[in-house]
């Protein structure tokens, strides 16, 4: 879809880049390039090349600084706490004993989440210790170093279904419901998405998660919880196909938009 | 705009079309054994199992 709306623009010359094939030479950092939009499905490779574009002094959509902090949870929600934003209950800790002890702490039902991690995989809903218990010597066996990281989120009673809220620079452009049967409603796992009108509500907490992190774009995923939103995640390589047929909003037409303009600022300093 | 092509899918020789309209490092499923395709080439069309999903994959 994003492809095809550059293409559908004679006036921007569209440089595809595959992340596997990228060479970086760091006594010769340059590049002719006005703007590189990320949309690298590897956060690893995309973080660490965005750094090196931004070396060049390319521009960046979304930035390293942007980037860095939504791919990791324990930095976004370190960034909505100090901006004073509504999230879940979160709470981290680096050994089994004072994760177990955070969770009784919190109160079960409790969510697990990889701290760098998507599309919905390897949560948890521990209902219990013992769960709790068992979920985490699976980590400590199984898993890698990033899992001793142990990010504790209260599970959120959300009726089937979170919001996902397109932000496009300074635009609240579209927002969808995620529904589903299962407790993890992303459209990764099968979540449908339905239209969702932006009140004003919406609109504020989704512009400031966006700001707080620094992002030219996000895909703001937001829970309702007792008449107030919470931010659940903020996505910086956000995908938009569900949320597009949902609402009929050309979220693509809109990111090219956001390139070009971010294309002329630069041609213009 | 390339003429569509079939080709053989590399894992089970399945026939596998690709139309005209399609991009490179597009990603499509062989309807005969459902393995992930990458598009590694369109001139010429090629195709190659694509790459296992890894940890740090997603939005």
């Amino acid at each position: 879809m994003l492809i095809n709306e550059f293409r559908a623009r004679p006036e921007i010359d569209l440089v595809q880049m595959d992340d596997r094939e990228l060479q970086f030479n760091l006594s010769d950092l340059s590049s002719d390039l006005d703007v590189v939009l990320n949309r690298s499905v590897s956060t690893s490779r995309a973080i660490n090349a965005i750094r090196l574009f931004e070396c060049m002094g390319v521009r960046c959509l979304n930035s390293h600084q942007a980037s860095s902090t939504c791919s990791d949870k324990l930095l976004t929600s370190a960034v909505l706490q100090e901006r004073g934003l509504p999230q879940p209950e979160v709470r981290v800790a680096f050994s089994e004993d004072a994760a177990l002890s955070a969770m009784e702490k919190m109160g079960f039902p409790v969510v697990l989440k990889p701290a760098v991690g998507s599309w919905g995989r390897l949560l948890s809903k521990i209902n219990d210790l013992d769960a709790a218990r068992a979920i985490l010597e699976h980590k400590r066996v199984l898993g890698t170093y990033q899992h001793a990281i142990i990010y504790i989120q209260k599970y959120i009673e959300k009726k089937g279904r979170d919001l996902r809220v397109i932000v496009v620079g300074d635009d609240c452009v579209a927002a969808s419901y995620r529904t589903s049967e299962h407790w993890i409603t992303n459209a990764a796992r099968g979540g449908v998405s339905e239209k969702c009108e932006i009140t004003s509500e919406i609109r504020d907490v989704a512009l400031a998660a966006s700001r707080a992190v620094a992002a030219d774009m996000a895909g703001v995923d937001l829970f309702e919880s007792d008449g107030e939103y919470l931010v659940n995640e903020i996505n910086d390589t956000m995908e938009f196909k569900g949320c597009c047929a949902a609402t009929g909003i050309d979220v693509p037409g809109r990111i090219v938009d956001l390139v070009v303009s971010r294309a002329a600022e630069i041609a213009c300093a | 705009m390339s003429a569509s092509a079939n080709l053989e899918c590399p894992i089970c020789g399945g026939e596998v079309t690709l139309g005209g309209d399609t991009l490179q490092g597009e990603l499509i499923e062989c309807s005969d054994c459902g393995t992930e395709l990458e598009v590694t080439s369109i001139k010429p069309f090629a195709v190659a199992e694509a790459p296992q999903e890894e940890e740090d994959w997603g939005e």
